[in-house]
C-alpha cells in the first residue's frame, strides 16, 4: 500500500472521529498558539523599543551619568547620579576637541504642573538647547524653536508637544502666543512640536514642554548645572565610532577618572536596542518555555488518545491484518494518522494566533508581530510532535495479532 | 486431480498459559481439494476455532506442516502470513466485521487496498463483486444501513473480489436469522458451483448439510470425515 493510500486511509479515520479528533488536537492547537503568540509578543515589543530608539534621532549619541555610589556601598542605578554638567556639554560641542561631533543637546528632565485658566496637565518640562530640535530629529509644526540668544537669556518662553497641546488648549484657537503658567511664573508657547509620528513610540515624546535649560534651572530652582543626559549627534555614521571615542577621553579626563571607575556611560543607538532586546529576549524565551511545555503536554495528549484509539480500534486493526495488512502498513497508517492529528492542529493554532494577533494589540496595547520562520517552526514543530508521540501507539497497533484482534468483543 | 489447495500433515497446536499446557489440535492431517465445498463441524472446545485460524493463517502451528496452495505457511513470519492472506483467503467472520465508517464498497475494496491495486481497478471490482451477491443497489450504503444478511453479503463480496484460493467461512450464518441464512448460504452453494473452494466452520447441522464433505472434530482430533449427499 502506497503512501497516497495511506493518506487516504488516515484521512477517513480522522473524519470517521471528529469529535475526538478535535479534541485531540486541542493540546496542540493551544500550545501552537500560544507559542505564535508569545514569540510575536516579544518581536512586537522588541521592534516597539526599536522603533523608539531610532526614532531618539540619527547618529546619535548619547551621554548619560553613571551610577551613583552611597557611603555604605550600595550602588544605585545608571543615570541616578549628577555627574554630568552644562560644561561638559560644551566641551563636547568644541570641535577642536570632539571633531566628529556635529551637535550637543543637553537635556535636563522634570516633571512639572501646567495651568491654562483652569485646565490642569502634568508633564516632563525638557529643559535644553536651540540644537535640540536636529538633534533629536523632531521638527516644529507651529511657531517657531527658541533661540540660542534665549537660552543665555533664561526667557520664559516654552515649545509644547503636540499631545500637550491638545490637553491644554481646546478649540481653534493656536496655542501659539498663549501663556502657560508654570510654578507661579508665565510662559509664552512660542510653538508646538510636530508628533513624533509612529504611534508605537509612545505619547511620552508628544506630551512634554520644553524650555530653554536656563529657564528650567531657574523655575525648579535648582543652583547646580548637571544634566540628566548630554545627546550628541555625530557627523556621519562612519564616525560615530570616532566620536565615541573621544568624548569617552573628554569626559574620563575632565572628570578625572579611569575608564574602571567611569561615572558616565557613552551609549550608540545600537547598544541601546541590544541592552533593551536582551531583556525582552529573557522574557521572550520564559513565556515561549511555558508554552513549550503546553506543547509537550499537547503531543502527550495525542499518544494518550492515539492508544484509546488503538483499543477502541482493535477489531479494525484485526480485520485489516486478516485481509491482508502487514504489521508495517498498520504502524505507517497510525503514524499517519497521529501526524495529521498534530499536523492538523498546528495550523488551526497559527490561524488563531493570527487572529489572536490581530485582537491582542487593541486589548494590551502591546504590538504583536508574527515572523514567517516562527510561524514554519511551529508546523514543523505540530508536525514532529504528532510523529513523535505516535511511534508508540502505531507500534503497539502493528503488534496486535490478528486473532486477538478479531475476537475483542 | 492436482495437488490439494490445503494440505495439513501431523499439526498440533499447545496454547500456553504459564505453566499449564493445553493442547488445542492433536496431530491433525487433511486435504482439500480444489473446488470442494466442506464443512468443518464440532462442538465447541473441539479446536474448531484453532483450526479455522491455522487455515485462514492467522496462526502458524505448534508442529506440522500446512501447505496451502504448494507454499509452506508454517515456517513463515507475519508479514509474509499477511501477504498469503491477502493473495490466497477470503474470510467470512459471523460478526461480519465490517467497518461502519466505510460504504460497502470501500469495505469490499479493502482487500485490493492491501495488494496494491489501483483505484479505478478496485473500484470496478469491488462493484462488480457486490453485484454478484445481489447488492449492486447498496454500493454507497454504510453498514448501518443494511440488514445483518445483507452485510453478511457485503462481506460475502470482498471475500471473493480477490478472487481466493479458498473462501474460508467462520460461522458465516450464526448471527442471521433463517431467511438471511438461506441467501448466505445460497451464496456459498453460489461459489462452489462456479467452481471456488470453500470451507465453512460451523456447528449448526443444517449448514453443514449443505456442503459436499463434512469434516468432524473432536479434542483436537478429525474423528470422522465423511461425504454427504452432493446434488
Amino acid at each position: 500500500m502506497n503512501w497516497v493510500e495511506t493518506f487516504r486511509t488516515a484521512v477517513d479515520a480522522v473524519r470517521a472521529h471528529r469529535l475526538r479528533s478535535l479534541l485531540t488536537m486541542l493540546g496542540i492547537v493551544i500550545g501552537i498558539s500560544s507559542v505564535i503568540l508569545t514569540v510575536g509578543l516579544g518581536q512586537g515589543a522588541q521592534d516597539k523599543v526599536k522603533d523608539q530608539i531610532s526614532a531618539l534621532g540619527s547618529n546619535l549619541l548619547i551621554v548619560s551619568p553613571g551610577s551613583t555610589t552611597s557611603s555604605s556601598g550600595v550602588r544605585g542605578g545608571f543615570g541616578s547620579s549628577t555627574t554630568l554638567t552644562l560644561q561638559d556639554a560644551s566641551a563636547i560641542a568644541d570641535r577642536d576637541v570632539v571633531p566628529d561631533a556635529l551637535r550637543v543637546a543637553p537635556v535636563s528632565t522634570s516633571s512639572t504642573s501646567l495651568t491654562v485658566g483652569d485646565t490642569n496637565w502634568t508633564t516632563s518640562m525638557v529643559g535644553t538647547t536651540a540644537t535640540w530640535p536636529q538633534v533629536r530629529a523632531r521638527t516644529v509644526s507651529q511657531g517657531r524653536f527658541f533661540t540660542s540668544a534665549e537660552v543665555t537669556s533664561g526667557a520664559d518662553v516654552t515649545v509644547i508637544g503636540a499631545d500637550t497641546a491638545s490637553e491644554l488648549f481646546s478649540g481653534p484657537v493656536s496655542p501659539v502666543g498663549q501663556q502657560v503658567s508654570v510654578d507661579g511664573a508665565q510662559l509664552t508657547v512660542i510653538g508646538v512640536l510636530a508628533s513624533s509620528g509612529s504611534s508605537s513610540t509612545g505619547s511620552s515624546e508628544d506630551d512634554q514642554a520644553v524650555v530653554p535649560i536656563s529657564t528650567q534651572k531657574r523655575l525648579t530652582g535648582s543652583t547646580n548645572s548637571s544634566v540628566s543626559t548630554i545627546y550628541v549627534q555625530g557627523a556621519s555614521d562612519d564616525t560615530l565610532t570616532a566620536a565615541y571615542q573621544e568624548i569617552n577621553a573628554l569626559l574620563l579626563n575632565a572628570h578625572d577618572v579611569t575608564a574602571a571607575s567611569a561615572d558616565f556611560t557613552v551609549s550608540t543607538q545600537q547598544s541601546l536596542v541590544e541592552t533593551a532586546n536582551s531583556t525582552n529576549k529573557t522574557l521572550t524565551v520564559l513565556l515561549g518555555g511555558i508554552a513549550a511545555i503546553s506543547l509537550l503536554v499537547g503531543g502527550i495528549g495525542v499518544m494518550n488518545i492515539m492508544l484509546v484509539s488503538v483499543t477502541e480500534r482493535i477489531r479494525e486493526i484485526g480485520l485489516r491484518k486478516a485481509l491482508g495488512a502487514t504489521p508495517s502498513v498498520i504502524r505507517r497508517q497510525f503514524l499517519v494518522e497521529a501526524s495529521l492529528l498534530g499536523l492538523a492542529g498546528g495550523v488551526i493554532g497559527i490561524v488563531i494566533g493570527y487572529v489572536g494577533s490581530l485582537v491582542l494589540p487593541s486589548l494590551i496595547d502591546q504590538p504583536v508581530s508574527l515572523s514567517l520562520l516562527a510561524t514554519c517552526a511551529a508546523l514543523g514543530t505540530s508536525l514532529a510532535l504528532g510523529v513523535g508521540f505516535g511511534v508508540y501507539p502505531a507500534s503497539r497497533a502493528a503488534r496486535l495479532t490478528p486473532i486477538d484482534a478479531l475476537r475483542s468483543e | 486431480m492436482s495437488a490439494p489447495v490445503v494440505d495439513l500433515s501431523g499439526v498440533r497446536k499447545t496454547y500456553r498459559s504459564g505453566s499449564i499446557e493445553f493442547e488445542a489440535l492433536c496431530g491433525i492431517d487433511m486435504q482439500i481439494d480444489e473446488g470442494d465445498y466442506v464443512a468443518v463441524i464440532g462442538p465447541s472446545g473441539s479446536g474448531k476455532s484453532t483450526l479455522m485460524n491455522l487455515l485462514g493463517c492467522l496462526d502458524t502451528p505448534t508442529e506440522g506442516t500446512y501447505l496451502l496452495g504448494g507454499e509452506d505457511v508454517s515456517t513463515m513470519t507475519e508479514a509474509q502470513l499477511a501477504e498469503v492472506r491477502n493473495r490466497r483467503i477470503g474470510f467470512v467472520f459471523q460478526q461480519f466485521h465490517l467497518l461502519a465508517s466505510l460504504p460497502a464498497w470501500r469495505n469490499v475494496e479493502l482487500p485490493l487496498l492491501y495488494a496494491g491495486v489501483s483505484r479505478v481497478t478496485r473500484r470496478e471490482r469491488a462493484i462488480a463483486a457486490l453485484e454478484k451477491v445481489g447488492l449492486g443497489g447498496r454500493v454507497l450504503n454504510r453498514p448501518g444501513e443494511l440488514s445483518g444478511g445483507q452485510q453478511q453479503r457485503v462481506a460475502v463480496a470482498r471475500a471473493l473480489v480477490t478472487e481466493p484460493d479458498i473462501i474460508l467461512a467462520d460461522e458465516p450464518t450464526g448471527n442471521l436469522d433463517s431467511g438471511s441464512t438461506e441467501a448466505v448460504l445460497g451464496l456459498l452453494q453460489e461459489l462452489h458451483d462456479s467452481g471456488r473452494t470453500v470451507v465453512v466452520i460451523t456447528h449448526e447441522h443444517e449448514v453443514a448439510a449443505r456442503a459436499e464433505r463434512n469434516l468432524v472434530i473432536r479434542d483436537g482430533l478429525i474423528t470422522d470425515d465423511m461425504l454427504v449427499g452432493a446434488r
